[in-house]
């Protein structure tokens, strides 16, 4: 028993050196992606201004175009398809990314993410000695959340990396974020390591927690993704209406993806983890009927997970609502996104309720 | 297309050939609506069509129709969901009469003028006030009324056929072309076989093959919706006829799943009596086990309940474990272990050495060590030394875990050094004045404390076996032992599962209506002028998504092996070649973010 105890407790420091040693780490790829992005150009082209402010000449319908092999032999090989945007839809490419196609702020960008891949190994192995020493699934209270949360996180960023969409343009403000987030953890919640009172212990617990980490990271990336559409696209509209964004406009906004992508990639985002938070009620709902005798009680954080699904409700309804479309869905996504964050913070810090004896 | 457009969406979109496009139409989302493309376009899904400015027609009849289609519209469904969820906010802020009365009432204590105003506005019961039911019944009736005619829209569309082709399938979003030596009747046939295959709903409509897939999408869509009714009917129902009561046990005693055996009761406005399950159980031991060490010292690690149960009148005895998250389930019932605390076991006897009371005494926990509280009543059969008839009544205070030094509160949860602590009257304890009284406190008006012989009042701790002898041959209380005893809250919530099921629909519907695409493929094949047969390929998809250029390359590329190149006398020429395709027009592979 008590050698027990002492393996728990050199287990739980372990992870704590570990999660430092994370944010050490995260803290050098934040360097790294600054340094992408200062030396990265604006892009040589200013693609988005050249594609929004020339004349509308260069724009031809779309052509029927054939690949030929070997330049000429006449062997059609396949017949390609040519993809055009909706009519009344700006036809903005895509920005070049951070580094703005310089090759030195490239391999800064490299560099970060190496880094990134780094720390979130570090940050992992620190989730698992830590779930090793309360030995149950690490997340009884906020801080193991947080540091839960972070990692998975940049588990999704790094997943989709790997699946290779162009998301690399998110790495500086999720990092920047996952800092924040870790810096929270280990000085305002941080809570020595301990098992769970017996209301927690389900396995509804480990379904219903899991998965509202999840849905909470890809809600994040979801968010972080809307706002910098918000700011492309008010950049889109100041120079299709022929004004002059600022230097620094100029410079960051014109290498992120076109406002369209980032409004479709958002979609994507909100929509997928939608229907998993919509599950994550429902496990709650389980667990609560298991635990309080009612599986549905208005408690402040059921009202908040309530609050935030028809939040994002609305943000899918409006997108289907004519005059709803764009920047105005857009904010609502953002609105569900501070609902979600209210509950994970705001309701465990100042409301009073069944959730609350999680610990904070 | 115009690059100039400014606002994206509203403007009306000005087709390639100049010519006036067909009115926006705003019921189809996405990329349909904007490429003004008619029926080919229509119907992609069975959103409700937006009549904004439509004026009333005359009449009443007339208004009704109005006010029912703005109900009915999205724009309103949008306005009830943001309403549902901003009129849920003030319920989680503000104290709530369903789960906390005494909250409640500390702050109308301390808000003097708020009170009244948040009593009349119903915000002490948010989720069951007037404001808030409207809205709701308000979004339910919305709901039905436009899943009623989008299911009839759908079986219609799922009745007629895919649309014909549009005249120009180079305005649709994905395109493709080649030339053949293939007669255009080989070509469609082999299309209709191909998407056939790929089970598209596919037919021949004139010069072209016209076909549609993803009809699972609307499928998902209308079952997560009236799932959605389901749910709220089984939560409303669950609400009318649920039951809620709790009964405290002690070790070795039993409970029987009637009206009256409960210590308080609340059920929905439709509960009948008569609708109790049936059925009893005897509490045989009640385990609890607390972290002995460390900073959380003292939280508790396990709480169970051993109890032998039956149901029905004449039910077999059953044992089994009730826990915390595992409540016993019986039929629509639940019995769910909520509390526990100690009863310690007293025997009370007279000024003749008669035994006028013996029971276990529930106490209640007062923190979380169970530091506990209560009395013993003694309330008939006692009579002092002289043999006068009066009451008795003991203030006791518990300490399952004493330690010397703290007289006031246990420092630990278990019973590892148990002391009672008890103060003796007597009197008249008024039970019979007609005012319900507590059974954990003691009403002191006509009760006399006992002086020991230096006039201090009576007050002595007990350790279990031991003896308090009360002053003048008054009798007697011995502490026997200590018992445990376990709260327990059955409750009834019929249509559970009915909420269960329609939440599992819910989930499937949304993923069903998220996930699939809905999407229409043309193929046309005609003989150029040169006589060469051209096969023209387009996709259309609801929204602009990678996947239908993707599909449609997919397609295009084994219809091209079916129906290959073209005649040897006419070099695969493109008729337009355009080697330097504008980055709007890139081929799919190259598309931006959500690839
Ligand atoms: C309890 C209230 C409601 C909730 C929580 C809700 C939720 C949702 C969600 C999450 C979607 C997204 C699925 C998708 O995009 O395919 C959706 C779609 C849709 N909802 Fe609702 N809805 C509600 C009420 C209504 C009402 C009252 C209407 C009728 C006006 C309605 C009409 C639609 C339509 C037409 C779609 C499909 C939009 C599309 O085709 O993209 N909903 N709803």
């Amino acid at each position: 028993m008590i050698l027990a105890a002492a393996t728990n407790e050199s287990l739980a420091s372990i992870s704590n050196t570990l999660i430092y040693s994370a944010m050490a780490v995260y803290t050098l790829a934040f360097f790294a992606y600054i340094a992408e992005w200062l030396l990265g150009s604006r892009s040589k082209v200013g693609r988005t201004a050249a594609a929004l402010t020339a004349g509308t000449e260069t724009k031809k319908s779309p052509a029927v175009t054939v690949q030929q092999a070997n330049g000429g032999t006449a062997v059609l090989e396949r017949p390609q398809v040519v993809v055009r945007s909706a009519a009344g839809s700006r036809d903005v490419p895509d920005g070049p990314g951070a580094h703005g196609g310089d090759v030195q702020g490239d391999m800064y960008g490299r560099i970060a993410i190496s880094l990134t891949v780094l720390a979130f190994l570090v940050e992992l192995a620190g989730v698992i000695a830590r779930a090793a020493s309360v030995e149950r699934a690490p997340w009884g209270n906020m801080y193991e959340f947080n540091i839960t949360f972070s990692t998975v996180a940049v588990g999704v960023y790094l997943t989709l990396l790997a699946l290779r969409k162009n998301v690399r343009w998110l790495g500086l403000f999720l990092i920047t974020s996952v800092l924040l987030d870790l810096g929270l953890a280990v000085t305002v919640l941080y809570t020595a390591s301990d098992q769970l009172v017996p209301a927690l212990h389900s396995y509804w617990l480990y379904i219903h927690v899991s998965t509202a980490i999840f849905c909470g990271a890809v809600f994040y990336v979801g968010a972080v993704t809307t706002i910098l559409y918000l700011f492309k696209d008010a950049y889109e509209n100041k120079l299709a209406t022929g004004g002059t964004p600022g230097k620094f406009a100029n410079s960051v906004l014109d290498r992120l993806p076109a406002a369209a992508s980032l409004d479709k990639f958002a979609y994507r985002v909100n929509a997928a983890a939608f229907p998993l938070w919509t599950f994550t009620i429902i496990a709650g709902a389980i667990w609560a009927g298991d635990a309080w005798g009612r599986y549905w009680g208005w408690d402040p954080k059921e009202t908040w997970a309530f609050i935030t699904w028809v939040g994002y409700a609305c943000y899918l309804h409006a997108r289907a609502t004519a005059g709803w479309k764009g920047r105005k869905a857009a904010y609502l996504a953002l609105l569900a996104f501070g609902c979600w964050l209210f509950n994970y913070y705001g309701v465990n810090i100042f409301v009073t309720g069944k959730h609350s004896y999680a610990g904070v | 297309m115009s690059k100039t457009t400014t606002t994206g969406d509203k403007t009306p979109p000005v087709t390639p050939d100049g010519r006036e496009p067909v009115t926006p139409d705003d019921r189809e989302p996405g990329a349909a609506d904007d490429q003004g493309l008619g029926a080919a376009g229509s119907q992609l899904s069975t959103a409700p069509v937006e009549s904004l400015s439509t004026a009333p027609g005359l009449g009443v009849l007339g208004w009704a129709r109005w006010y029912w289609r703005q109900l009915t519209s999205m724009r309103v469904a949008l306005l009830l969901l943001l309403l549902l969820a901003l009129g849920a906010i003030p319920g989680s802020l503000i104290p709530q009469s369903g789960t906390d009365e005494t909250k409640v009432a500390d702050f109308r204590q301390a808000h003097g003028t708020l009170g009244p105003i948040y009593d009349k506005l119903g915000l002490f019961h948010v989720y069951s006030s007037v404001w808030f039911s409207s809205v709701y019944i308000l979004l339910f009736v919305s709901l039905i009324g436009c899943i009623v005619p989008r299911t009839w829209q759908f079986v219609g569309q799922l009745r007629s056929r895919p649309p014909g082709a549009p005249k120009r399938l180079t305005r649709l979003p994905a395109y493709t072309t080649w030339r053949t030596r293939a007669e255009p009747e080989e070509v469609r046939e082999a299309a209709l076989a191909l998407l056939g295959k790929r089970r598209f709903r596919a037919h021949l409509a004139g010069d072209a093959v016209a076909a549609e897939k993803g009809y699972l999408r609307e499928v998902g869509n209308l079952a997560f919706h009236i799932a959605l009714i389901v749910m709220l009917t089984a939560f409303a129902w669950g609400q009318l006829f649920k039951t809620e009561g709790n009964k405290l046990v002690v070790e070795g005693d039993g409970f029987s799943n009637t009206l009256i055996s409960y210590d308080d009761f609340k059920s929905g406005t439709l509960f009948d009596t008569g609708d109790l399950t049936p059925f009893s159980f005897t509490l045989d031991k009640f385990t609890g086990t607390y972290e002995t060490s460390g900073p959380n010292k003292g939280t508790p690690r396990t709480y169970q309940a051993a109890i032998t149960y039956s149901v029905g009148a004449y039910g077999k005895d059953r044992k089994t474990l009730v826990k915390v998250n595992h409540p016993l389930e019986i039929g629509d019932s639940k019995v769910y272990l909520t509390a526990h605390g100690y009863a310690p076991r007293v025997t009370v006897r007279d000024g003749r050495g008669k035994v006028v009371y013996r029971d276990a005494v529930p106490l209640l926990p007062l923190d979380s060590n169970v530091t506990s509280s209560g009395v013993v009543k003694v309330l008939d059969g006692y009579r002092d030394a002289k043999g006068t008839g009066e009451q008795l009544a003991f203030q006791a205070a518990f300490l399952p875990t004493y330690t010397k030094g703290n007289e006031v509160s246990s420092t630990f949860p278990a019973l590892r050094n148990p002391v009672l602590n008890l103060t003796p009257y007597h009197g008249d304890l008024g039970v019979d004045s007609g005012i319900p009284q507590s059974v954990y406190q003691l009403d002191k008006t006509h009760m006399k404390e006992y002086k020991d012989a230096k006039g201090a009042q009576v007050r002595e701790n007990l350790r279990p076996g031991e003896t308090l002898t009360l002053p003048n041959g008054a009798g007697s209380i011995t502490y026997d032992g200590t018992s445990e005893w376990a709260n327990f809250q059955v409750t009834q919530q019929p249509a559970s599962g009915w909420a269960l099921g329609g939440s599992v629909t819910a989930i499937f519907g949304l993923a069903g209506s998220l996930f699939i695409q809905r999407r229409r493929v043309w193929v046309r094949a005609v003989k150029g002028a040169d006589g060469v047969t051209v096969v023209e390929m387009a996709g259309l998809g609801r929204s602009e998504s990678a996947k239908v250029p993707e599909e449609l390359g997919d397609l295009a590329g084994i219809l091209y092996d079916r129906v290959p190149g073209p005649p040897q006398d006419h070099p695969g020429t493109p008729h337009d070649p355009d080697p330097d395709p504008d980055p709007q027009a890139v081929p799919a592979e190259a598309e931006g973010a959500e690839q």
